[in-house]
């Protein structure tokens, strides 16, 4: 990094210096959100299948609340929507130079992602436990894919939200540079945002 | 200073780096972030690829122009693959099926996407490297283990999968009909790793183009490559997840039990086939609109003229990149689909013609008169035009369709798809690797070998695939084992022959370039830096670039085909000479 010396006087939050107008973003913002619409097609090609197998064979599906334990799963929706405030107010910390309060709300957010998954660790052994396995029918296979990957995703967020909390104890933040704050922030609110949309279609619908 | 997404250390002052290049050896070349020497990397790893997906088309072409003969060097495979030489109907199944996945996945697309989208963009734009080059170099180092796990298939019991490269199901997710269950698991595992290796190389090219393009570098100065790879790696950012996802439910269904694909307890064979093609035909754009970008360059280059109609080459690469996604359909005309719904297919597949038409008349409209050099590169480029139109046209045939119906799976698909998959993408890689192999290796290639590869090539390329029109017509079914067990084939059996010899001959012929790549890059005469006389930024720079690519950032005055302009006494300007105060930066005609 010794050659970067001149960099210290650039703004690191803003576009790369010297070059033609582009997004307007620093690369690293940019880049989680052109990521983040690879994401999107993800999802979209997983709960696509689950609408068109579902439209196909609504009998397959139980009646909500039947096997899926919907009171449980919406407290832990309500858990990581608090997980997406306590991101925001670890962003706003940085921003305003407050680094006691970036570090808190940090380890709140590492926290409650993690009691997240671990929620669904426990739904999934409580249900297969019960017999509902992924083999079980249409309904057993989408239910796992998709709350599966998405607890994939959920988990990779932490890892790398720990990581970032490791970083902010380290010190490496400042309200002149907080990019891996802002980046994982984007890619934990889309994260929050997706379960939103599959707690709605599986486990209410 | 670095985040956990990516590092500017590397990226914004590389220039700095010119002159203290104190990296290891494993860090410059092996586990290196120079976006110059990962593409290196995947040209190298591509073209072993490229060799072995051409093994396996001799080994086809033996079988089906002498079935059941003994191979020579046959003797070599395995009893379960070959015993004795003769190939085995349940081996011929694997070979269809990973020729088309090597040539498709890990030698067509990263010779075009992996090599040149890395080698290329920072050049061509003016900057010293990708946006994130840590990521750049694990994209590498992901697609490697993905081609050593689908390697491994064929050594696995039941050998590798055998349902097609589009793996169709159910036959690919129940082992009980296909008879092969660890070859398709390796395969499924396989793409799925290379999927995540294209995503990250796609969304680092996305941001290198939009954030780090040199002053002066509008959108409407980029190179037709660069516009192409651009479009492309939005098409590869979106396309590829959609395969993952779809694969990845065929692999539960294969290990876990699950049933998305499966009929028997209400999954949808057709749902994989919709999921396939929603991916796969912007894939096909994805195989062939880099192929065409750089052939825009070289043609250019060739004719020493600028590209005929910039602008409607820019908007016809946005336009395939659009209209791509709305295609998948004419595929499946024959899986059972609603005739209506099949109606609105063939309209927007004949609507796609229009703006690859729109770049084959640029194309021509770019030589018409032009004073053209036939340079090795240049040779290649108007073959990659003529056979790429050739393609064009029989893919109009089934995209109607009555015609389609005759024609569904026979040997005419395969002639149209290794058209514009040999004819079109292959030719242009081979444009593409003589026109830069000087600048990635400091060394020019033999022209004279270069011009003997080029004409045979285009000689026995022809012998090969033009006849499969005929024998499509004849009603040759695509994937059959044996063409000598039915009645109706056997007239046409000696064009089955003259394919396979003329077959043989163009792998020989291959081997002429593989020779000359090599021998060239030890030995070849030293490259200066603008052998062709080219406008681009990466010709202003020595051969090889330095790490960190440009001393100082270039400033860009001008559109990149300003050729024989009447401003300059040579008959080329690159984009970066600043022209005396009161000369037009630019001739009026662009």
């Amino acid at each position: 990094m010794a050659h970067a010396g001149a960099l210290h006087d650039e703004d690191v939050m803003l576009p790369p210096p010297g070059r033609e107008p582009g997004a307007g973003v620093y690369n690293e913002k940019l880049g989680m959100w052109v990521f983040l619409g690879s994401e999107v097609m993800f999802f979209t090609a997983l709960i696509g299948t689950y609408i068109i197998l579902r439209v196909a064979h609504p009998t397959a599906w139980k009646a909500p609340g039947v096997v899926l334990a919907v009171p449980i799963t919406a407290i832990n929706t309500f858990l990581l929507i608090c997980s997406s405030v306590t991101m925001v107010k670890a962003f706003a910390s940085v921003q305003d130079g407050n680094l006691s309060g970036l570090r808190k709300w940090l380890i709140a957010t590492v926290l409650i992602g993690s009691t997240f998954v671990g929620v669904q660790v426990y739904e999934y052994r409580h249900l297969i436990e019960k017999g509902f396995v992924p083999s079980e029918g249409l309904y057993g296979s989408t239910f796992y894919t998709m709350t599966g990957f998405h607890g994939f995703h959920v988990t990779i967020g932490v890892i790398c939200l720990i990581f970032v909390t490791w970083r902010a104890f380290q010190g490496r933040y400042s309200a002149k540079d907080y990019r891996g704050v802002e980046v994982i922030g984007l890619y934990w609110h889309f994260v929050d945002l997706v379960w939103i949309i599959l707690f709605t279609i599986v486990y209410l619908i | 200073m670095a985040t956990t997404i990516g590092h500017v250390d590397e990226v914004t002052l590389g220039g700095a780096e010119v002159h203290a290049d104190t990296r290891s050896f494993v860090r410059k070349y092996v586990f290196s972030t120079d976006h110059k020497i990962i593409g290196i990397q995947f040209l190298i790893m591509s073209l072993i690829f490229l060799l072995l997906g051409g093994v396996l088309a001799m080994v086809i072409r033996w079988q089906l122009g002498f079935p059941k003969q003994p191979m020579p060097l046959g003797g070599v495979l395995p009893e379960t693959m070959a015993p004795g030489g003769v190939v085995l109907p349940e081996f011929y199944n694997s070979l269809v099926t990973m020729h088309g996945t090597f040539m498709v996945f890990f030698a067509i697309m990263p010779l075009l996407v992996g090599v040149f989208g890395n080698y290329l963009i920072p050049l061509k734009i003016g900057a010293p490297d990708m946006a994130f080059p840590r990521i750049n170099m694990a994209s590498f180092w992901i697609a490697v283990p993905a081609g050593f796990l689908m390697l491994a298939g064929f050594f696995v019991e039941g050998g590798h999968a055998a349902a097609g490269w589009t793996s169709y199901a159910p036959l690919s997710e129940r082992s009980d009909l296909s008879g092969v269950s660890m070859g398709q698991i390796l395969w499924c595992i396989s793409l799925i790793v290379l999927g995540l290796s294209s995503i990250l190389g796609s969304f680092n090219y996305i941001t290198t183009i939009i954030n780090m393009r040199a002053p002066g570098m509008w959108w409407f100065r980029l190179p037709l490559s660069i516009w192409s790879l651009f479009v492309t790696a939005i098409l590869v950012l979106l396309a590829m997840p959609i395969l993952s996802g779809a694969i990845i439910m065929l692999l539960f269904d294969q290990t876990i039990g699950t049933h998305f694909f499966g009929p028997a307890q209400g999954g949808q064979p057709l749902l994989w086939q919709h999921l396939f093609w929603f991916f796969g035909h912007p894939e096909v754009y994805i195989l062939i609109l880099p192929a065409m970008g750089m052939a825009s360059d070289i043609i250019a280059n060739g004719a020493r003229k600028p590209v005929f109609g910039y602008t409607s080459m820019v908007l016809a690469i946005l336009g395939i990149g659009v209209l791509g996604w709305g295609v998948w359909g004419h595929h499946m005309f024959m899986s059972g689909m609603n005739p209506t719904l099949g109606t609105s297919f063939m309209i927007s597949t004949m609507l796609i013609a229009v703006p690859s038409a729109i770049k084959v008349f640029n194309w021509l409209g770019t030589m018409w008169m032009g004073n053209i050099r036939f340079h090795v590169p240049m040779l290649h480029a108007i073959a990659f035009v003529s056979m790429f139109t050739i393609g064009g046209l029989s893919g109009i045939f089934m995209a109607a369709t009555p015609v389609d119906i005759y024609i569904h799976d026979t040997y005419f698909i395969v002639a149209h798809l290794h058209y514009v998959l040999f004819g079109g993408s292959l030719f242009a890689i081979f444009a593409a690797v003589t026109f830069w192999y000087p600048k990635m290796f400091g060394r020019m290639m033999s022209p004279f070998w270069g011009r003997v590869h080029f004409f045979l090539t285009f000689i026995f390329y022809n012998l090969v695939f033009f006849p499969m029109h005929n024998l499509g017509l004849h009603g040759h079914m695509r994937r059959i084992y044996d063409p000598t067990q039915y009645d109706f084939l056997k007239p046409v059996q000696p064009i089955n022959e003259l394919i396979s010899i003329s077959a043989f001959l163009l792998f020989a012929t291959q081997l002429i370039f593989a020779t000359n790549f090599i021998v060239s890059w030890f030995k070849g005469a030293k490259a200066p830096e603008n052998p062709w006389e080219d406008n681009g930024l990466e010709w202003t720079v020595p051969s090889p670039p330095p790490h960190g690519n440009f001393v100082s950032v270039p400033h860009v005055y001008r559109a990149p085909y300003e050729y024989s302009s009447p401003f300059v006494t040579e008959d080329f300007l690159p984009q970066n000479r600043e022209l005396p105060e009161g000369v037009p930066s630019a001739a009026p005609h662009s």
